[in-house]
């Protein structure tokens, strides 16, 4: 069982490209239909707490169904499975590309490809917009986090942190006036 | 590589996977700040390794963590430690809080104090990207430093593939990043290998 828990997630780490939201349909496939190691229900409820808790989804879902199935010990086959085709893949991929990365061609190519990783993460920022609440207090955190960050006012870190506090308190408040 | 090095960097990792919420993406910024602050990576080669996790396989987090940890080391095997170091420190505290969760607090998503605090961290984010995009393509497009507006120098070339990619995302939404990686690529050859030689 155990294996099969390491071999499942192996193979969904292998073949997802391009993050988190890709793996989910590879998840659903192999942990609800073929194991059937959670339901339906269970696999909304992960997603759920995957988006709400730090870290990769990826990491999030096998910790969270490999404890489902065999306790801490499934936690982690499931989530060594996941991590370990990257692990292999880059450590390859970075050997080679240390030799290459002097090349000429290689460096005009990196070139272009720079603007286009640009227009990916500003991609990601308008795609994450999309899907916020919109009110004036996520309009206001929108530009409090960005001012910070650009004039290199504020770490990171207490940015993310802030945004946090400033939401936690805005909820008791909302709470409180729905009291009243 | 020392053991203060490979503490450093499954610290430095922790604290990067303790902080990323939503994903991918939603990493980049503290990534960018934390690799460069300590030297292990530049602006340029964090942009370059977004391009190679894009298309490979496997969560960018676990990517991004195993490149930087590889890179510190002097050769195979002190690279392949810092590599493991790295990419635990960012898996431990995801792990580390759902196996709490999966113990012993099934309705955790519903918490008000969890809405709440998600309430405020998704739009400080995506303020936090977007700020990390365009300081970038400031950066590619006009050599400028946002804290710095002295040194401006306008690139008519970076400028022109951005317009590109960009409209390509714009009209064709369902573009992989792969192509976007491969058709930048192409673009980065023929105007600094072909036209601006």
């Amino acid at each position: 069982m155990l294996f099969t828990l390491f071999w499942t997630f192996f193979k969904i780490g292998l073949f997802t490209f391009g993050g988190g939201y890709a793996m989910i349909p590879f998840i659903n496939n192999y942990a609800v239909e073929k194991h059937k190691w959670i339901t339906d229900d269970e696999f909304l409820d992960i997603i759920a707490i995957a988006e709400s808790t730090p870290g990769p989804i990826a990491i999030n879902s096998a910790t969270y169904i490999g404890h489902k199935v065999k306790g801490i010990l499934g936690s982690f086959f499931a989530t060594l499975g996941v991590a370990l085709p990257s692990l292999i893949i880059i450590v390859l991929i970075a050997t080679f590309f240390m030799q290459v990365k002097d090349n000429v061609y290689v460096e005009y190519a990196f070139k272009g490809i720079r603007v286009g990783v640009g227009v990916l993460v500003l991609n990601a920022a308008i795609r994450m917009y999309k899907k916020l609440d919109k009110n004036w207090l996520s309009y206001l955190l929108i530009l409090i986090g960005f001012t910070l960050v650009i004039f290199e006012w504020l770490s990171v870190l207490y940015v993310i942190a802030i945004g946090g506090v400033i939401g936690i308190i805005a909820q008791i408040l909302k709470v409180r006036g729905d009291q009243l | 590589m020392t053991l203060r090095l490979l503490i450093e960097l499954l610290f430095t990792f922790f604290k990067i996977g303790l902080f990323t919420f939503g994903g991918g993406y939603a990493m980049i910024p503290l990534i960018t700040e934390e690799v460069t602050n300590k030297g292990w990576l530049d602006y340029a080669q964090i942009f370059d390794f977004i391009a190679i996790s894009e298309s490979t396989p496997g969560p960018f987090a676990i990517n991004i963590a195993t490149f930087v940890g590889y890179t510190q080391g002097t050769d195979f095997w002190t690279g392949l430690s810092g590599a493991i170091m790295a990419t635990i420190g960012v898996i431990l505290p995801s792990f580390i809080i759902i196996i709490i969760i999966a113990k012993a607090f099934h309705r955790f998503a519903d918490n008000k104090y969890v809405i709440g605090f998600l309430k405020g961290v998704k739009p400080i984010i995506v303020g936090v990207i977007t700020s990390v995009a365009i300081s970038f393509l400031l950066k590619s497009i006009f050599s400028l430093e946002v804290t710095d507006f002295n040194n401006f120098e306008f690139k008519w070339e970076t400028l022109f593939i951005f317009i590109v990619v960009f409209s390509m995302t714009k009209i064709w939404k369902k573009v992989h990043p792969v192509f976007v990686v491969l058709l930048s690529g192409i673009m980065g050859l023929v105007i600094y290998g072909l036209i601006l030689v």
